[in-house]
């Protein structure tokens, strides 16, 4: 018999069955144009400006005037507005729902007075290169940031300048970069290393400096490198080591503390990437670790709002002999007076523009003012709390399993695998990522690399309700009763969802390819899609 | 029946972000799943990496008014562009934010929404394939990426596209282009390519045509200049510098001003390969620095597609019939997700808000919107060019020719430097141009004084009165 999604007595949530999205057949949005609507009315110059200066075209020189009109639709301002209104309807955002679904992103809940002060004309109307006397309040916050940061990971100094998690590990490859440049290394030092199940961006944003890499792959029972392994890749060529911990199967590599050894017995430097941080807040740090440098995802562990996919942040933190490596300008205090230091000679230089997104280390320092100390621990815990119930209910579901580790509890979050339900019913991880959006839920299809067969990733972290988890649980097992009663229905679907199962021929065909609705108007007036 | 004082003493309270942090229901949940306590959960993290003590952070902040009052009040210690009268630009400006864009862009769905499908998520992926649609129409190309960081970062990746694919070792850039983007591309570049600059004329701002020739060869990946200019400059040589370019095989990169595409002519009809820039001037606010979104476009070409490491949304059909369903184009052999190092550079989170966010200004200006901007950010230019040509010891450089935005006034005639001039007028709530004095070689004691379409003549009469009155 079907359980339906219902929950405990206490802080029900309601049956996510009967779940349907918003479905708007919105257009796009050029089809929607009308000639003779507009949107907004741009200011004229003042009229001393247009009687000294009568004429705009009259200043551009004839080469590089626009001779057509840029084909941009004409839509009155509430046509805009509801549009854009309509898609937002579309979108799944987790104050929508119950977003556990998308491990490593940790989504949690992004306190909505952050957003008020962010968005005080005191910020948002802040112009990046202003004097310091005129930004004493964010420099604070940002140098408060670091001070907090510092705390956290045991590291001495911290930079807001990476926009982005992989931006940051970009960054700490451009400061290896520069220490062995510094100790005349650099032509020798060119490998890096990290592991199977550290981020893609580890491999690849080293990479983009040149650096070739070895990924380490882990052993198929404990799910992390073999340590003899590790010390036969680790060699006087290696310049870092990239490695995440936990690792994005929720496994906390017990000798993380060897595997640094073993680098800088060899004169490597260590990098932790501390994307999966949210479950070891006060509880374990980089420094014991024997990490050189590590971020932590502002847009994750620390609240920011993950925006689509940005603006976000990584905060990346250094020993103190690597400081002088950091991207100028830093923040510093005086005792008196906050400034921004430029006179930064062994600086990397410039990763981005300016000190990068400040509203993100301002956002982040208000969430860590809402719980100090003991509130950050008490983040972790019951993050990791949150993700061992899921962990326990989801093992007792048909057709799921946790590969590795067997019998281990898992950190923040667990790769599960499908793989059981997958040979009885023929319903791929991919099916039922569809078939929960009918649910009103995320189940994201990105679990790289693909080790795990038939992978889901879930990361439950602190934000959610004993009754929402048991309605996300609910929801699982529902959709793979389903898979064993009535596969077909999970293979078609999506059902309630905003579109139907989408055709991904013309995605990766040039001829049929369109990123632009200019793009599939052409290849269509050309037969493409006949 | 409880009174309501002793309900509130029995039960502890969890922390309001963190539901199952309350005693009896975190004792609950342990209970479930067989914990003795939390130690149990944490078991595989062994002693020696456990830290006992207690991080050095203040007391938390219990009331959500508590926390607005203390942190609004140290952001209150900010003066912001609106205390002041700001005349600052240099790769950020104070645009009109039409009320829409913010509208939009703090809806809860959007603004917490990250990597769902492209089912429930359906809204996501058509908003950033009409940004990059609305901005291919603005560019007059066919490919646009989701945007990555900044300008900076575009200008970067375009390079290193570029480098991938004719594999050539050196890029030629235009000496004028802003000083913190080539720092970002030489730290960025340096594995792939050699940096070599092409000299600009220091009077009129123009590139140096026969440098550019002298230095094409072979080796060239291409040139790299932007347009107008960091400088404010309009370069009107675009087509003989693409012809140029071209005829030693290399490709063109060309850096534009989105906001100045109503009215100047798009890079690609000028011949550039490839276009980037920053779409920080369409409807978002400045946000010291945070509403930076780096765009990147080309010709639907696959050797270009290929090469880009963003994320490209395309098109695609549904099992319904007249139904629009997207999804990644070339996702799993092209970006680090799937193909980690052997794809293109890398991705990530970007700056997808901020490239919905310029969608929805692009959508609400309209062509004739974005002609108006462009005349009157051209108009208020001039304007203030000539305001400012009038005071005694202050002269703008290449006056005469046409700028858009931005454009140089050199200071070196007064008794003061620039930072003094700056100093004075922040007295009187106006913010000077940026200072240029060690940040641009041959641009000691000169001032980049930016004007949009927000200044009214007062405004800008009230800088040059100001300015006279210091100098």
């Amino acid at each position: 018999m079907l359980k339906t999604a219902t929950i405990r007595q206490t802080g029900t949530c309601s049956t996510t069955e009967t779940f349907r999205q918003a479905r708007w057949n919105e257009p796009i949005i050029f089809e929607m144009d009308n000639d003779g609507e507009q949107g907004i009315v741009v200011n004229k110059p003042s009229r001393k400006v247009a009687e000294t200066v009568p004429d705009a075209e009259s200043l551009i020189p004839q080469s590089m005037r626009r001779q057509d009109t840029p084909g941009l639709p004409r839509l009155s301002q509430m046509r805009v507005l509801k549009h854009y209104i309509r898609l937002s309807q579309e979108t799944l955002g987790a104050d929508v729902n119950v977003d556990v679904g998308q491990g490593t992103c940790t989504i949690k809940y992004s306190p909505k007075v952050n957003e008020q002060l962010v968005r005080s004309h005191k910020l948002a109307d802040v112009h990046p290169l202003q004097d310091d006397s005129t930004i004493q309040g964010s420099l604070e916050i940002v140098y408060k940031a670091d001070l907090f940061c510092r705390e956290i990971s045991g590291l001495d100094r911290f930079s807001f300048h990476p926009r982005s998690g992989t931006h940051a590990i970009f960054a700490m490859a451009s400061m290896v970069r520069a220490y062995h440049e510094s100790r005349g290394e650099a032509e020798q030092r060119d490998e890096v290393v990290t592991t199977m199940f550290s981020h893609p961006s580890d491999a690849a944003a080293a990479h983009v400096l040149g650096y070739k890499i070895t990924s380490l792959d882990q052993d198929p029972v404990t799910g992390l490198p073999d340590i003899s392994v590790f010390r036969r890749a680790i060699s006087e060529r290696t310049a870092a080591v990239f490695i995440t911990n936990p690792e994005d199967t929720g496994i906390f590599n017990p000798q993380i503390k060897t595997l640094t050894d073993i680098v800088h017995a060899k004169g490597g430097v260590c990098c932790y990437d501390q994307a999966n941080a949210n479950g070891i807040l006060g509880v374990t740090r980089a420094r014991e670790a024997g990490f050189d440098m590590c971020f932590f995802n502002l847009h994750k562990t620390f609240s920011i709002p993950h925006a689509c996919g940005g603006p976000g942040c990584g905060g990346m933190g250094v020993r103190k002999e690597f400081a002088r490596y950091l991207p100028a300008p830093v923040v510093d205090f005086d005792g008196q007076r906050y400034f921004l230091d430029h006179n930064r000679p062994h600086s990397i230089g410039k990763i981005g523009s300016f000190i990068g997104v400040v509203p993100a280390p301002v956002r982040a320092y208000a969430w860590m003012m809402s719980l100090g100390a003991k509130g950050l621990r008490e983040v972790a815990e019951i993050a990791v709390l949150n993700n061992n119930y899921l962990l326990h209910h989801i093992c007792q579901i048909r057709g799921a399993s946790v590969p590795y580790a067997a019998g281990q509890r898992r950190i923040e979050q667990v790769r599960y695998s499908w793989q059981k339900l997958f040979e009885d019913t023929g319903v791929t991880t991919e099916d039922i990522t569809r078939r929960m959006c009918d649910h009103g839920m995320h189940m994201w299809s990105s679990h790289h690399p693909f080790i795990v067969p038939n992978p889901m990733s879930l990361e439950p972290t602190e934000s959610y309700s004993r009754a929402e988890l048991d309605q996300y649980i609910a929801a699982l097992r529902s959709v793979a009763e389903e898979a064993c009663r009535d596969p077909e229905t999970v293979k078609s679907a999506p059902h309630r969802s905003c579109v139907d199962k989408i055709e991904h021929d013309w995605l990766d065909d040039p001829a049929r390819w369109a990123m632009t609705w200019r793009a599939y108007e052409k290849k269509k007036a050309a037969g493409a899609y006949e | 029946m409880k009174s309501l004082e002793k309900i509130t003493m029995s039960v502890q309270r969890s922390h309001p972000y963190i539901p199952n942090s309350a005693s009896h229901l975190k004792q609950a949940m342990l209970d479930s799943i067989g914990a003795a306590d939390m130690e149990d959960l944490y078991a595989t993290i062994p002693e020696e990496l456990r830290f006992r003590g207690e991080m050095n952070l203040p007391e938390a902040l219990d009331s959500e008014l508590e926390l607005r009052r203390h942190v609004g009040n140290i952001l209150n210690r900010n003066r912001s562009c609106q205390d002041l009268l700001n005349f600052r630009g240099g790769g950020c400006a104070q645009h009109y934010v039409p009320a829409v864009c913010d509208e939009i862009n703090r809806r809860s769905e959007i603004l917490t929404a990250y990597a769902g499908e492209p089912y429930e998520d359906h809204g996501r992926f058509q908003m950033l394939f009409e940004y990059a649609s609305l901005m291919g129409e603005l560019l007059d190309l066919d490919v646009v990426n989701v945007p990555t960081f900044d300008w900076n970062q575009a200008a970067a990746t375009s390079i290193r596209m570029i480098q991938r694919i004719n594999g050539r070792w050196k890029m030629l850039y235009s000496e004028l282009i802003a000083p913190d983007r080539l720092a970002t591309i030489d730290n960025y570049c340096r594995s792939a390519v050699e940096l070599v600059p092409v000299r600009c004329d220091p009077q009129t701002l123009s590139l140096d045509l026969e440098d550019l020739e002298a230095k094409l060869d072979d080796d060239a990946v291409g040139f790299y200049f932007e347009n107008p200019g960091y400088l404010g400059r309009i370069e009107d040589q675009g087509q003989q510098i693409a012809d140029r370019v071209h005829g030693a095989g290399g490709f063109l990169v060309v850096g534009a001003d989105p906001i100045a595409l109503g009215v100047l002519a798009p890079p690609s009809q000028y011949g550039a390969d490839m276009t980037c820039g920053d779409l920080q001037p369409l409807g978002i606010h400045m946000q010291q620095g945070g509403g930076q979104a780096g765009f990147i476009a080309t010709r639907d070409e696959e050797k270009f597609v290929r090469e880009y490491p963003s994320r490209l949304f395309g098109i695609a059909r549904t099992r319904t019939e007249g139904q629009w369903g997207f999804g990644d184009v070339l996702y799993d052999e092209r970006t680090s997700f799937g193909a980690r190092e052997k794809g293109k550079e890398f991705v990530g989170t970007a700056t997808a808000l901020w490239g919905i966010t310029a969608g929805v200004y692009l959508a609400l200006m309209g062509p004739g919107g974005m002609q108006q901007v462009g005349r009157t950010i051209m108009q208020n230019t001039r304007y203030a060019m000539q305001r400012l040509s009038a005071i005694d010891s202050v002269r703008v450089r290449a006056s005469e020719c046409a700028h858009f935005k931005e454009f140089v006034v050199d200071l070196s005639q007064t008794s003061l430097t620039v930072s003094e001039i700056n100093q004075r007028l922040l007295q009187r709530d106006i913010q000077g141009g940026v200072d240029l004095t060690g940040r641009m070689p041959g641009f000691d004691g000169c001032m980049l004084v930016c004007v949009t379409e927000i200044h009214s003549a007062d405004d800008i009469n009230r800088f040059a009165d100001a300015l006279s009155e210091i100098c």
